[in-house]
């Protein structure tokens, strides 16, 4: 296992290495207040490229900003670091890294060879419309997860039509009939609204969805 | 307290709060994080700087309720920490920060999809070229000019007056203190429609002012979009003849405006 820093803005990106291979790579996203796993996941033993994972910012080996400003589409931006660095992938989104991952096969459909949509932390975001909003600052610490991180992705926006737009950019600008897999359980309304639109498959596993891309 | 607007700095307020400071107020105000001399920060989002604006407030009042100002972004801003924190205003106003709903352009769906995808790719290609970068060097005209662009109503004097306090100055020449990763535009879930939902609950007097002439800085807001969401007993004016920045226009017409709706400061 190796891992490759790459710079987006004034963020040092760790992207690991799990394992190496050929042909496109897998690209793992984590979920909230998660890291990059130390060792290749059992859905990707069928795999044959690279399998690569990616810590968010404020996460695992990736730089802890000071004073948070976590928004989904900057980790978005985090993504597309990773992306560009590999060319094109094939994506395991879960739970924050789900959403994350929808938004970056709908920005980037070109280069992204599928994305499954998995459980995990941060799944549901926060509210699809604004509610009370709680303004308070956090004590520092030394150590990823950033609080700030865990605190203000919890609480993202994510209006289902939002959603639905992504997936609608990434069914019509892929070469794939269906480039989103869905096989996260739980459904939040946004993943509900990504789940009806046309172009988009379910699968029972991982590994079932990968072995399509 | 005042709150400037995007892109803006505090010293953008240089000739309309000493207005208010000779008649008495205290006037205070911040840049935000990675404008004017504020730090450049590592992340950028509307809840960051809404802490911001708190720690700010905390600071300078502790819990006493005060009167704010806010302009264009800050004035929405305001209108968020008002609803979130209202112990901490006396009465707000508003210079031309109510959003209302984006027009959307008359294009088909697929047109639409294009265009946001085009949006898109320029925002992410923009945050992979951010690190390092600098904003452009240039003689304080050269800045003024590039300023113009944006404040088309603002006289040569005031811009360049703007260089010599939102730049500084290096070897290469003058460079905005303006985080250079920041841009305009961007996307997002947000829906600049709704702060009306928190602007009609408001419990402290309210004094909101849109302007007649649309500015690339102005948000294009729709009077009759906002006319049902004034809270009870509030005001909503439309300014004739004044663009965006109506502050630096006619800092006495407005100093006016606002002093009559505060009262005096005892």
């Amino acid at each position: 296992m190796s891992i490759d820093y790459l710079t987006h803005n004034r963020i040092s990106l760790a992207l690991h290495t799990l394992r190496d291979g050929d042909g496109h790579a897998l690209l793992l996203l984590h979920g909230l207040g998660e890291q990059s796993a130390t060792t290749a996941p059992s859905f990707t033993t069928d795999w044959a490229g690279p399998v690569m994972a990616l810590d968010f910012t404020g996460h695992g080996a990736s730089t802890m900003p000071v004073g948070g400003g976590y928004t989904a589409e900057i980790l978005l931006a985090d993504a597309d670091a990773a992306l560009t660095h590999l060319g094109e992938a094939t994506i395991v989104g879960r739970g924050l890294g789900a959403y994350v991952g929808l938004l970056l096969a709908g920005a980037r459909a070109e280069q992204v060879h599928g994305i499954v949509l998995a459980d995990g932390p941060g799944l549901s975001g926060g509210p699809s419309v604004p509610t009370s909003q709680p303004v308070f600052a956090l004590e520092s610490v030394d150590t990823t997860p950033d609080p700030y991180a865990l605190v203000e992705l919890g609480r993202d926006l994510r209006p289902p039509d939002y959603a639905a737009t992504f997936t609608r950019m990434a069914v019509q600008r892929s070469s794939l009939d269906e480039p989103v897999t869905v096989v996260a359980r739980f459904r939040p309304q946004w993943l509900r609204a990504v789940t009806e639109e046309p172009g988009v498959a379910e699968a029972s596993s991982i590994a079932d969805a990968l072995a399509t891309y | 307290m005042l709150a400037h607007g995007g892109f803006d700095f505090a010293r953008t307020f240089d000739t309309f709060a000493p207005l208010l400071a000779d008649a008495g107020w205290r006037v205070v105000s911040w840049d935000h994080r990675g404008h004017g001399d504020s730090d450049h920060a590592h992340l950028y989002s509307w809840d960051a700087d809404l802490r911001d604006a708190a720690a700010v407030f905390e600071h300078t009042a502790g819990r006493r309720a005060v009167p704010a100002i806010g302009h264009s972004k800050g004035g929405a801003l305001i209108i968020q920490l008002a609803d979130a924190q209202p112990y901490r205003f006396a009465s707000v106003v508003n210079i031309d920060g109510i959003p209302s709903k984006r027009p959307i352009p008359d294009v088909a769906e697929h047109d639409r999809t294009k265009m946001l995808v085009g949006e898109l790719n320029g925002w992410l290609d923009h945050r992979q070229r951010t690190a390092g970068s600098q904003r452009k060097p240039g003689s304080i005209d050269e800045l003024a000019k590039r300023r113009g662009r944006m404040n088309p109503r603002l006289s040569t004097e005031w811009l360049r007056y703007l260089v010599t306090v939102g730049a500084a100055e290096t070897e290469a020449g003058w460079r905005w203190k303006l985080d250079p990763s920041m841009r305009f535009g961007g996307f997002g879930p947000w829906r600049p429609e709704w702060a009306l939902m928190r602007l009609a609950g408001f419990g402290v007097p309210f004094y909101g002012m849109l302007v007649e002439i649309g500015e690339e800085m102005g948000w294009g807001t729709v009077p009759d979009d906002v006319r049902p969401f004034v809270p009870e007993g509030g005001r909503l004016e439309i300014l004739e003849g004044v663009g965006h920045f109506a502050h630096i226009e006619q800092p006495v017409e407005m100093a006016e405006r606002v002093l009559d709706f505060l009262g005096d400061p005892s």
